[in-house]
């Protein structure tokens, strides 16, 4: 059986009369300058033959439910099944957005919950849950900064980013209408006070820090940089997609940081769905209160209902309505199943697991930074790889092996990267296993190193022609 | 519940290769002490049972799945069983961004899939793989207009849905670009070519406008978009899938860009949001679209297969010059509208609209038979929603409605766009295919009672 057609390659073979049925009478009369003169090219399947073209595809995928994703910075830990059962209760999902604020109390409860567990976890005073996604979130802090030094006239123009960052980082910056200044991480992989006073300037706005950092490196010099920064009059921005180390363990707030984002999508469970729907809320100090998006939930008495803040002083709305609720609503249940001894436990774990498979690494790679790390880390592959293997090479080779592949070549700053983030939810079995292969896959680069450059071999296509595919793009049948 | 497997034993094990002699050592070699927090201050762990009754409770407090006349941009259309089944299916919701092509072909033709079909609905060339949601996808657009013609002007309509227009102005407050709006007609309830005339030039970059438009209202695409060609200026149409079924395409019209809200397609309203936008463009436009991308390419055996690709448009190659800092999206949700879209096929696709506007006409006609309901907009010609002003109480209306399990129509006083009171005592109808005649006869029946 062909199981590689794409959609509009399957042949119609419904014989129902219709799929919409209508019962009153047909009226669509309506002028011709109106009306579609195309048919749009999609096939009319039956349900079974529907099924099988999508749960072919879905044996396709590489997923968490299927393997270890060892990505860095990405946070691919276990998705608890409760928390889907529970986010598609009709109760929650068919909720109107315009319906009145008494008819949705519990779905008010369940965000206000929510922002007040991620202030009692960052440390920050006030939540807003609009933001769509990570770098949504970025884009709001980013405008709560620029809002705030308007609201004081003071002209700031300036973000200071890591060469280490995320790309989010500098693109919601520009998003945003700031200008990127870059300061170079040190050679230890952070950032140092020395580099940072160097870019230091009285246009600075704020600076963006990851931390841990990308490298998976506690920036140690953190309470330095933060009162240089406030010394400076600028503010202090931290980029939560590393939060999954440091639950329990310390809280950006109480560090100096005066806005952030968090991904609950990364942090707090909420399944990736293939590259959406996230969420990105972001958190302030209550002198910025203020200047966030509107709407939030708070609580009057008995009562939950949205806060509009001042027209004139918000940033204003991020997005329409109040933010990705079903993602909310499985962080939120997320942090009530782990309660406080587990949330920490989890960054425990996930910093120890990281740490093993570090440990085992060690003697045959480069770490740019320590013996130690925190949730992942970054290490490059130049000295491990013979046979002028390089690391992409050896990442499919991980697939052929049955994992996905960890992030690579990023952070920039180091060579021939890899960067592997465990996370808390494999077990000692599992993370044995794939220090194994790598090692094996290492030993192969130097014995036969063909196998290698031509991996992958075991996925449902072999390596693929992306130069061709954006030199040619052919984005649609 | 943690979720954590790793025994006592094992952890042991791990600590004594890591060569610390526990987790507080390994944190105090590389934290130091005094930025460490003290115990959070949350309940303790519940049990799976306990978080099902605690949740349980949560959606008991709310009024759900009510027979729903209130539409305003989020719609309560019908979402069969194989949608659910396909997006259910864990190796697509447990999977990452497809950045590993060769392992998430799957994720990959889906999107290619999806791409296809809002091409194919919208009659524009390209699609990019989603964006948060409608409101965001407008913003976007704006922006790449501006950027592409470097002109800062944009006129957006006023029957543009106000969230975007709040969207759009707070994308583009810090970007130096000015936002015009036009009025609209009071007897079409949509744009007049007139007043357009008179306020769009050579400076314009973009024209923004919604069909059919917030208030339900048909707009005439066509001439719009030849006169915003006539001045250079690139025109943004902002539609409805459903619509797209019977009434002509951005493509057709010579949209430049077509964007809007997909929840229509396939997935619930969850009080707005996860829902997700879809953007598409003509050929011109594909490398300055924002978002991911997907392409057809082949393996090293000749095999088709399918991968991310324009990707030095984006934000993890160009950084602070990428076209857009998106990067998570949408992709859950526009993959249950492509598999709504396959459900229907291009018949179904036809139906629904068909069925949408034979359902709202029915309504509008019932309802206007009652004294005390007038349409606002005398020559307006509406798709799946329209506006009435009424002289009676609407606070009641919805009160008595409500006691019948019925959501009823958005009451228009509370927009932004009310300024002057223009809109008060008119309510909005939005009337879906899951609407039944008895739902919508006891609307009226309810309606004619107050």
């Amino acid at each position: 059986m062909n199981n590689n057609k794409t959609l509009n390659e399957i042949k119609s073979n419904r014989n129902e009369e219709k799929t919409v049925k209508c019962d009153v009478a047909l009226n669509i009369n309506i002028d011709d300058k109106y009306i579609r003169k195309t048919v749009p090219n999609i096939p009319d399947i039956s349900e079974g033959t529907l099924l099988r073209h999508y749960t072919n595809l879905s044996r396709k995928n590489y997923a968490l439910s299927t393997t270890m994703y060892p990505l860095g910075s990405c946070t691919m830990k276990h998705n608890p099944l409760v928390n889907e059962k529970i986010a598609k209760f009709d109760g929650f999902s068919e909720v109107h957005p315009y319906q009145s604020e008494e008819t949705m109390q519990g779905s008010l409860e369940v965000m206000y919950e929510l922002q007040e567990s991620l202030s009692e976890i960052s440390g920050m005073d006030y939540f807003t849950l609009q933001p769509a996604a990570g770098a949504h979130g970025e884009y709001t802090g980013l405008l709560i900064i620029s809002k705030y030094f308007k609201s004081r006239n003071e002209k700031r123009t300036k973000i200071i980013v890591p060469d280490s960052a995320h790309g989010t980082n500098p693109a919601s910056a520009a998003l945003a209408g700031f200008e990127i200044i870059s300061v170079k991480s040190d050679e230890h992989g952070i950032v140092s006070p020395e580099n940072l006073k160097q870019v230091l300037s009285s246009d600075v706005a704020a600076m963006m820090m990851t931390v841990p950092n990308t490298l998976g490196v506690f920036e140690k010099n953190i309470k330095e940089i933060t009162e240089l920064m406030h010394d400076n009059g600028s503010l202090m921005y931290y980029d939560g997609a590393n939060l999954n180390a440091v639950m329990g363990i310390l809280r950006p707030a109480d560090i100096g940081f005066d806005v952030m984002h968090i991904n609950l999508h990364k942090t707090f469970s909420t399944p990736h769905g293939g590259g959406g729907p996230g969420s990105g809320p972001v958190g302030v100090k209550a002198f910025l209160k203020e200047f966030l998006p509107s709407p939030f939930v708070v609580k009057d008495g008995e009562k939950f209902k949205f806060h509009f803040n001042d027209k004139e002083k918000s940033v204003g709305q991020m997005k329409a309505f109040y933010g990705n609720f079903p993602v909310i609503l499985k962080a939120c249940a997320y942090i009530k199943s782990l309660g406080a001894n587990g949330l920490k436990k989890a960054s425990e774990q996930a910093v120890v697991n990281a740490n093993y498979i570090l440990s085992k690494l060690k003697d045959r790679i480069k770490i740019p930074a320590g013996n130690f790390c925190m949730h992942e880390f970054a290490m490059s592959l130049k000295g491990a790889l013979g046979g002028g293997v390089r690391t992409l090479d050896a990442a499919k080779r991980l697939l052929d092996n049955g994992y996905y592949a960890p992030t690579i070549y990023f952070p920039l700053i180091v060579e021939e990267a890899m960067m592997i983030e465990p996370t808390e939810t494999e077990s000692k079995q599992t993370l044995d296993e794939f220090i194994g292969t790598l090692i094996n896959i290492f030993e192969e680069s130097k014995t036969n190193p063909d196998v290698v450059h031509n991996a992958p071999v075991n996925t449902s296509v072999k390596r693929l022609n992306e130069v061709e595919a954006a030199r040619k793009p052919k984005l649609r049948w | 519940m943690n979720y954590i497997p790793v025994s006592g034993s094992d952890k042991k094990e791990m600590l004594e290769s890591i060569g610390v002699k526990d987790t507080e050592e390994l944190l105090s070699l590389q934290i130091p002490e005094v930025l460490r927090a003290k115990k959070l201050n949350l309940p303790e762990a519940l049990s799976e049972q306990e978080l099902m009754s605690l949740f349980k409770s949560y959606a008991q407090k709310n009024k759900s799945d009510m027979i729903c006349f209130a539409g305003a941009g989020i719609y309560d259309h019908f979402v069969p069983a194989v949608v659910d089944e396909i997006v259910g299916r864990s190796e697509f919701w447990t999977a990452y961004t497809p950045y590993q092509a060769e392992a998430s072909q799957g994720t990959l033709q889906a999107v290619f899939e999806y791409q296809s079909i809002i091409c194919e609905l919208t009659g524009l060339d390209c699609s990019n793989a989603s964006m948060y949601d409608g409101a965001t996808a407008a913003a976007e657009a704006v922006i790449l207009a501006v950027r592409t013609s470097k002109k800062n002007k944009v006129i957006i309509s006023k029957a543009l849905n106000p969230e975007y227009v709040s969207v759009i102005e707070t994308y583009t407050k810090n970007l130096n670009t000015e936002i015009i709006k036009l009025d609209i007609d009071d007897k079409t309830g949509a744009v007049s070519k007139d007043t357009l005339n008179n306020i769009i030039d050579e400076n314009v970059a973009a024209l923004v406008v919604q069909s059919p438009n917030f208030f339900g209202n048909i707009e005439d695409m066509q001439t719009l978009a030849e006169i915003a060609k006539s001045k250079k200026a690139l025109f943004i149409s902002v539609v409805n899938l459903v619509s797209l079924g019977l009434l002509k395409t951005p493509g057709e019209y010579g949209a430049d860009i077509a964007v809007g809200e997909g929840q229509p397609f396939g997935n619930r309203m969850y009080m707005g949001g996860s829902t997700f936008g879809f953007m598409a463009v003509k050929k011109a436009l594909e490398w300055k679209m924002p978002g991911r991308i997907v392409g057809q390419t082949v393996d090293k055996d000749g095999k088709r297969g399918f991968v991310l690709t324009l990707q030095s448009r984006e934000q993890h190659i160009r950084r602070e010059k990428a076209t857009s800092n998106i990067c998570t999206n949408a992709a859950l949700n526009s993959f249950a509208a492509c598999v709504y879209a396959a459900y229907l096929g291009k018949s179904g696709i036809r139906e629904l609209a068909e069925a949408n506007i034979s359902k709202a006409r029915y309504a509008f006609d019932v309802i206007t038979k009652i004294k005390g309901f007038e349409p606002l907009f005398k020559d307006g010609v509406f798709f799946n929603e329209f506006v009435l002003k009424t002289d009676k109480d609407i606070k009641k209306i919805n009160e008595e409605l409500l006691k019948e399990n019925i959501l009823g129509p958005v009451d228009l006083s509370g927009f932004s766009f009310n300024c002057g009171g223009k809109y008060n005592n008119c309510l909005m109808f939005a009337v879906t295919e899951k609407r039944t005649k008895s739902d919508i006869d006891k609307l009226a029946e309810i309606l004619t009672k107050i």
